[in-house]
């Protein structure tokens, strides 16, 4: 059976997703269980190959039996099994957490619900563990059609929001399709590795110019680099709570993976970085990402938004982290993408919380939260110091490596942006602790906002539920524990996932 | 916006202009793309697959998966449609606003406003839309003749996927198209007792599970997942034999899913996800 | 020069295609019309269609369909006679695709029209600033 786990990974949630949106219909109850076995049996699945990965089997899956490049296969190598595990892990923690809001909201619906989102984790481990080009087209426009839907679900702004998103990341998945177009022409393959041994001879050649910079455009269009970025804050702020805490984590991470992917395997690093010069271009546009992501956190004044900026910020550590092209700048920047992942997830699930206690998160109206909502508000401070860089949590080490990586490679710009937004990002969450702390909650705040009673609903505030708070107190424990194994996760899976010609 | 609108398009289409530069000529039988991996696909189907339309054998042997989550997609762009769209009947007002019945000897249209309860001879009248077209005899005679043929070729499309252009997708669309035209032609509540919400939104699934579900036996009986040679050991004529049968089940689970997706998209956005009125 | 220009109009299917992109391209930035921004998305995409469908062209080649012979082992099949099948299988897959996109993105068109009774998007961003 563990020879078909890189199918199996995928052919789980997809199989369920039918039978959960077949008892939505039929038998409303089974939905969310249904949606819990499959998020539960793909995890487990990608914790398999993960441990199969470190024992040093590298899993290849050839589909319908037909050999590369004439089949499609799937390859499992150290960076992806990694990846594979933070996606189901986020999905399966966050359907805890998505349970109180649905069934608060959308009770008649669930089933098409949980459909969608079973089918977007399916998407998106089909992106990590494919090794066809055209594969991954279809597998991202499964995420990205699954994703829209979602977001278009809240309230206010959000269907103008996601026909925003739509626009740019139609634009982006095509730019990625013409950029498999313009290499298919010049090898005639789609797989990943024959496309790569194919360009050796062609470096020079306009066509694979041209196709880099289009399929690097795209990627960057969905992951939300900046300038490119302008869907992101809009879509993750105004979706439901359970949505944008799935999709904030995810997404970018993923398309971030992409991108890795693609100047690894298909380009070859000593393409990227030897024939086209781009590294220094790109870490400065890293660099200015960064910089204008913290700054429109600071101007923020709705707790989400501010957290969509900072995801900003972060895909910029990502990027420059890689571009940086030495072993320090890569390891931060893929152990970042671990890192991020749960960082995100922490402080989307405890905005989420907050909504679903107080209906609203503008940072003024956060007082007094330390004593009404004890539990989310420790959950968000181990997650502030995660993001700020604080050891023994994850974010520290992730930052470390990608300080290392710049003081060898010589690049005091990102130093300086990624000090920068470290302080930024301190000013940010310290601000947010004194007022939920210091400032007790006034009775009579509200005279200008919309006729909120505060006063009144002083008794009725209350923790979020166990739903929530466990799933939430899960995921800022795991933040503690990856901290403390980042020496493991570092020297058994990232330090082999190096290419050998990074220096 | 508009000018800079003009300057990124005027920019990207050169740069990806100037690489047209380097493309193997047009037409060339040498290039690249039709000597690499395609020859192989061209000259073995009928020997591995016993398919002579080569675009099938690759679509659905081949390059099975692909496919599969093809389907997905079209299966989730259904769901999602029904999860914004429609309005649950409990949170829906028992009737629309405004009704409109026309009185069928004499041509006669009462509008009835404010959701009033009014009990009118069913035999006498029959309900129109709001968007009331011009009753329209030759259409509705027409259409409600030509529908079954419709069908008939949607589903001869689906079956000779083997040895001319066609398969499941085509086939599908074709079949979905016949309920739509019922739908335009007569209107939504006629189309709708025809082919009932449920029914539609169980087809996509239903469709979407024989593709996947054909796969998971090929692994289960021991082979890689879409590998349809397993399915020798069910049907009669050998592994070839196996695989040619394999690609018409997997169609024929294409057609189903596409077919129930269209319709019920078209039932979500034609009536607003109301399913009372529409086109 | 002469050569490079020579270059590019013998493959003049390419112009075009990329030309049709563009116009697509520009239709999603600057129309204001929400509808129209849709049918944007849609020509780009159809365009991008377009141009893979003409890489799999061959001068004096027919359709991929093999002719039913009865007894194939006689005549040998030359993959010289038949267009590219692995383009048009890719187009399928992106044409569904897109075909997918464009009905959620008219559902979700739906959705804002139920909220702010407008498709402009000057005047829509106009009662979001004030409610």
């Amino acid at each position: 059976m563990s020879a078909h786990y890189p199918a199996l990974l995928v052919i789980i949630p997809l199989l369920a997703s039918f039978f959960i949106s077949a008892a939505g219909w039929l038998r409303p109850p089974w939905c969310f269980p249904l949606a819990l076995t499959a998020m539960g049996g793909s995890l487990l699945v990608s914790i398999g190959l993960l441990a199969d990965v470190i024992r040093g089997i590298p899993d290849l899956y050839w589909f319908g039996g037909w050999a590369p490049p004439w089949g499609i296969y799937y390859r499992v190598d150290h960076l992806n099994a990694l990846v594979l595990v933070v996606i189901s892990g986020v999905g399966f923690v966050n359907l805890w957490a998505a349970r109180p809001t649905v069934d608060r909201e959308l009770p008649e619906k669930a089933g098409a619900f949980y459909t969608l989102y079973v089918l977007f984790v399916t998407g998106l481990l089909g992106m990590v563990v494919t090794g066809d080009a055209f594969n991954l087209y279809v597998l991202l426009e499964i995420a990205a059609i699954t994703g829209y839907a979602l977001i278009a679900l809240g309230k206010g702004r959000a269907p103008l929001a996601s026909l925003n998103y739509i626009f740019m990341g139609t634009i982006g998945a095509c730019f990625y399709l013409l950029g498999v177009g313009y290499l298919y022409i010049v090898t005639g393959s789609l797989n990943m590795q024959d496309i790569a041994r194919l360009l050796a001879p062609l470096h020079g050649s306009r066509v694979v110019t041209v196709a880099f910079v289009i399929m690097m455009v795209g990627v960057w269009l969905k992951m939300g680099f900046f300038p490119l970025h302008a869907w992101l804050p809009n879509a993750y702020t105004y979706a439901p709570s359970p949505v944008s805490s799935l999709v904030a984590p995810l997404m970018t991470k993923v398309m971030v993976y992409v991108m890795i992917r693609m100047v690894m395997t298909v380009f070859t690093v000593d393409y990227a970085f030897g024939v086209l010069v781009l590294n220094e271009a790109v870490v400065w546009l890293a660099v200015i990402a960064i910089v204008a992501g913290s700054l429109m956190a600071l101007a923020e004044k709705d707790f989400k938004r501010m957290l969509t900026f900072i995801v900003v910020a972060e895909v910029g550590y990502m990027v420059g982290g890689f571009w940086l092209g030495n072993r320090s700048g890569f390891t931060g920047s893929v152990l970042h993408i671990v890192n991020d992942a749960l960082m995100t997830l922490c402080l989307f699930l405890a905005a989420g919380s907050i909504i679903h206690a107080r209906g609203e998160s503008r940072i003024q109206s956060l007082q007094g939260l330390f004593s009404t909502m004890p539990w989310t508000m420790g959950a968000l401070v181990v997650g502030a110091m995660s993001i700020i860089g604080v050891p023994p949590t994850c974010g520290f080490f992730s930052k470390w490596y990608l300080l290392l990586g710049a003081v060898e490679g010589g690049h005091y710009g990102f130093l300086a942006a990624l000090l920068f937004s470290s302080l930024v990002n301190v000013v940010l969450f310290f601000r947010i602790f004194e007022i939920g702390y210091f400032e007790p909650m006034e009775a009579s705040h509200g005279g200008a906002s919309h006729g909120h009673a505060h006063g009144h609903e002083a008794p009725a505030m209350s923790e979020a539920p166990l739903g929530m708070l466990v799933p939430l107190w899960m995921t800022a424990l795991g933040l503690i524990a990856v901290g403390f194994y980042t020496g493991e996760i570092v020297g058994r899976v990232i330090r082999h996932a190096i290419p050998a010609t990074m220096f | 916006m508009k000018i800079l609108g003009l300057i990124i398009v005027v920019l990207v289409g050169a740069v990806l202009e100037y690489a047209t530069i380097d493309f193997p000529p047009l037409g060339d039988p040498a290039s690249p793309a039709s000597t690499h991996v395609s020859p192989r696909y061209i000259e073995k189907s009928i020997e591995e697959t016993a398919v002579p339309n080569v675009v099938t054998s690759v679509l659905a042997d081949y390059r099975g998966f692909d496919t599969m989550f093809e389907t997905t997609v079209i299966f989730s762009a259904g769901v999602a449609c029904f999860l914004l769209l429609r309005v649950p009947p409990s949170r829906r007002p028992q009737r629309a606003s405004e009704r409109q019945y026309r009185h069928r000897l004499t041509g006669l249209t009462f509008r009835i406003k404010g959701g009033a309860e009014v009990s009118l001879p069913l035999h006498e009248f029959e309900r129109v839309d709001s968007i009331w077209t011009p009753y329209d005899f030759i259409i509705e005679k027409v259409c409600r003749y030509l529908i079954p043929f419709i069908q008939l070729f949607g589903l001869y499309v689906i079956a000779h996927g083997h040895h001319s252009p066609g398969g499941g997708f085509q086939g599908g669309v074709i079949l979905g198209a016949s309920i739509i035209l019922l739908s335009v032609s007569h209107n939504l509540r006629i189309a709708l007792k025809r082919m009932g919400e449920r029914t539609s939104a169980l087809f996509s699934p239903v469709g979407v599970f024989i593709y996947a579900g054909t796969g998971a036996l090929c692994l289960i009986l021991g082979y890689n997942f879409l590998d349809y040679q397993a399915l020798a050991a069910l049907l009669p004529g050998g592994p070839i034999m196996a695989r040619s049968h394999g690609i018409f089940i997997v169609e024929v689970g294409v057609g189903m899913a596409v077919m129930g997706t269209m319709v019920w998209i078209f039932k979500n956005l034609a009536s607003l996800g109301r399913y009372d009125e529409g086109l | 020069m002469e050569d490079i220009l020579r270059q590019i109009i013998e493959k003049d299917n390419y112009w075009i295609y990329i030309t049709l992109m563009m116009v697509g391209l520009y239709a999603i930035i600057a129309k204001n019309n929400l509808v129209k921004k849709i049918v944007g998305m849609n020509i780009f995409q159809t365009a991008v269609i377009l141009f893979y469908v003409s890489i799999g062209v061959k001068k004096g080649a027919t359709i991929p369909i093999i002719e039913h012979v009865h007894d194939t082992a006689h005549t040998a099949i030359h993959a010289v006679d038949y267009i590219n099948p692995l383009p048009h299988v890719l187009m399928l897959t992106a044409i569904v695709v897109s075909v997918a996109t464009l009905g959620v993105a008219l559902a979700i068109a739906i959705t804002v029209y139920r909220r702010y009774q407008t498709l402009e998007e000057d005047e829509i961003l106009k009662q979001i600033r004030e409610p």
